[in-house]
């Protein structure tokens, strides 16, 4: 037995604490096993190549439209909410371009647009592969002697390289919808905004968002491609494990969001 | 030969398999009957390493499963061709798609070869025109057929079905076993169906293993089925009145 049979308060303990504790520990341990196994046995190229191409269009084109319109109006109600708080005559207004910037650059394109990529990209992920679980598709697939997990998750991580470009479009619409904002609704000349646009410029800024990003991609390719891969049940389950997994994506997204915050910038 | 000792299974609290020893031989249709629960499923995934047993050991011609690293495993696999309960077609395929599938992974083959094995499997299974619909568009038996077309493409070593005929019409039903009896004998291949259809076992039943709450309750052949006074057996067998008579007459014209 794993756990042996106790009572009283170290009952409560073990029930609250360690047995959780435990799962979570396996659960990184069983995640870890299934990266691993993603890079074994490879797929042949010319099969392999039409998934990639296939997830590409399913993970980053189809996402596009709503990134760009997600970072408009964030980038607009940065701007907004940044000139409405500039009360201090004695700060210039180019703070208003400044501030969009920086914000969009360092976290709102990264990590907002992520956690919604969790949301959407990592439903489909889950529901997808937990449908072929439920329905014995996996099985069928390894019956035949195929690496189920390279033939379906190594094409999603290989497509998901591709989203720092699609976080490099958020951050430009960003910047543009706070542009439209800030100059339109007469918060801001557009010469004060630029100027606050390249004001102590960072280029490691960028750096330090695109390897968030990368990052970012691999967690929203594999953490949903996991509760999918391992669930159980029915129909009625695959909907709960998406559930689920946007959740686990979402907080590991953030956990090492402070992470590499710490580590790269602090 | 596909030799089993000692299989044991559980979920939690629950022993499916309890102990099933048993064999089967190259060049003959072997069935897996029992109620529905008894454990047929679980028994055949066991066989294909999809369910991992606590004990026993599965003899694939001498190749101990449970011994063979991952990459023997996998190419162990490739020699079986399996049709799943639920079919368990790739529904994001077409017909082709998924019957050719097995041959675009594992094969060198040209596309035109490719084709024509494919033409050749559907017609076998008496699909001719459903090429390009997608398994949601069919009915469950064209799914049924479709996956044994899908099972038996790469000429198989073994076949496993999990009640290939279940939900067909009776007509479907016998033309689908006769088709696997054809194939199995053509081309000497090991092949296990699980069922509970005494049409198939009448018709198939070269050697018939019966399981019962997860034990193997009775074994033998078709012509046996008929003589035994297992009772498990024959309460089995003959729950059906037309069984019944059947059974009677053939006991009748034999004494
Ligand atoms: N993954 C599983 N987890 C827990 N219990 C299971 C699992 N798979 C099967 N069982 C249990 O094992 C028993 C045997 O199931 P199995 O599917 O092998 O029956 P079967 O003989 O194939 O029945 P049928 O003829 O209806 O297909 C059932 O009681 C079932 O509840
Ligand atoms: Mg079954």
């Amino acid at each position: 037995m794993l756990f042996p049979p106790i009572q009283g308060e170290l009952c409560y303990f073990y029930a609250t604490t360690i047995i959780p504790l435990m799962t979570y520990l396996s659960a990184i341990g069983s995640y870890s096993i299934m990266v691993k196994e993603v890079f074994k046995k490879p797929t042949k190229w010319p099969i392999m190549k039409s998934l990639i191409f296939k997830e590409i269009d399913e993970l980053i084109f189809n996402s596009l439209g709503i990134i760009v319109f997600i970072s408009l109006f964030i980038g607009g109600v940065v701007t907004i909410q940044t000139a409405l708080n500039l009360e201090n005559p004695l700060i210039p207004v180019s703070l208003i371009g400044f501030a969009t910037r920086q914000s969009v650059v360092l976290e709102f394109a990264p990590t907002f647009t992520s956690i919604i990529m969790a949301g959407k990209v990592g439903s489909y992920i889950t529901s997808s592969i937990g449908t072929m679980r439920v329905t014995e598709q996996i099985d069928a697939l390894e019956v035949m002697g195929v690496n189920s997990l390279n033939y379906l998750v190594f094409p999603k991580i290989i497509a998901m390289l591709l989203y720092p470009f699609a976080i490099a479009i958020a951050m430009y619409m960003g910047i543009l919808g706070g542009w439209m904002a800030g100059v339109w609704g007469n918060f801001t000349s557009s010469a004060d905004f630029i100027e606050g646009l390249q004001m102590d410029f960072d280029p490691y800024h960028v750096t330090y968002s695109f390897i968030k990003t990368l990052v970012f991609a691999f967690v929203i390719a594999t953490v949903p491609s996991y509760h999918g891969y391992f669930m159980k049940g029915g129909a009625l389950d695959v909907g709960k494990a998406s559930t689920t997994s946007f959740v686990w994506t979402s907080v590991v997204i953030i956990i090492l969001n402070f992470i590499l915050t710490q580590l790269l910038l602090g | 030969m596909i030799i089993v000792e000692n299989l044991h299974k559980s979920f939690g609290e629950d022993h499916i398999l309890k102990g099933i020893s048993t064999s089967f031989e190259k060049g003959k249709t072997s069935l897996v009957i029992g109620q529905s629960g008894s454990g047929k499923t679980v028994f055949i995934k066991c066989l294909l390493g999809l369910i991992t047993p606590e004990e026993g050991t599965i003899d694939f011609d001498g190749k101990i499963y449970s011994q063979l690293n991952s990459n023997e495993k996998r190419e162990l696999r490739q020699e079986i061709g399996m049709v799943f309960q639920g079919s368990a077609l790739f529904d994001s395929m077409t017909v082709e798609g998924n019957v050719m599938f097995p041959l675009n992974m594992f094969t060198q083959q040209s596309q035109s070869e490719k084709e024509d094995r494919v033409n050749f499997v559907l017609k076998r299974v008496n699909l001719v025109d459903a090429h390009h619909k997608y398994p949601a568009e069919l009915s469950g038996g064209m799914q049924k057929r479709v996956a044994i077309a899908r099972a038996i493409v790469m000429n198989p070593k073994y076949l496993f079905c999990d009640e290939p005929n279940s939900g067909l019409d009776p007509k479907t039903a016998i033309l689908i076993d006769n088709l696997i009896q054809e194939i199995t004998k053509e081309y000497d291949i090991i092949t296990v169906i699980n069922s509970h259809d005494m049409n198939s076992v009448m018709e198939i039943g070269e050697k018939i293993v019966f399981l019962q709450h997860g034990e193997k309750a009775w074994e033998g052949t078709k012509e046996d089925i008929f003589k035994t006074d297992n009772e498990a057996v024959t309460s089995f067998v003959y729950s059906s009145e037309l069984f019944k008579k059947v059974r009677q007459m053939y006991l009748e014209e034999r004494t």
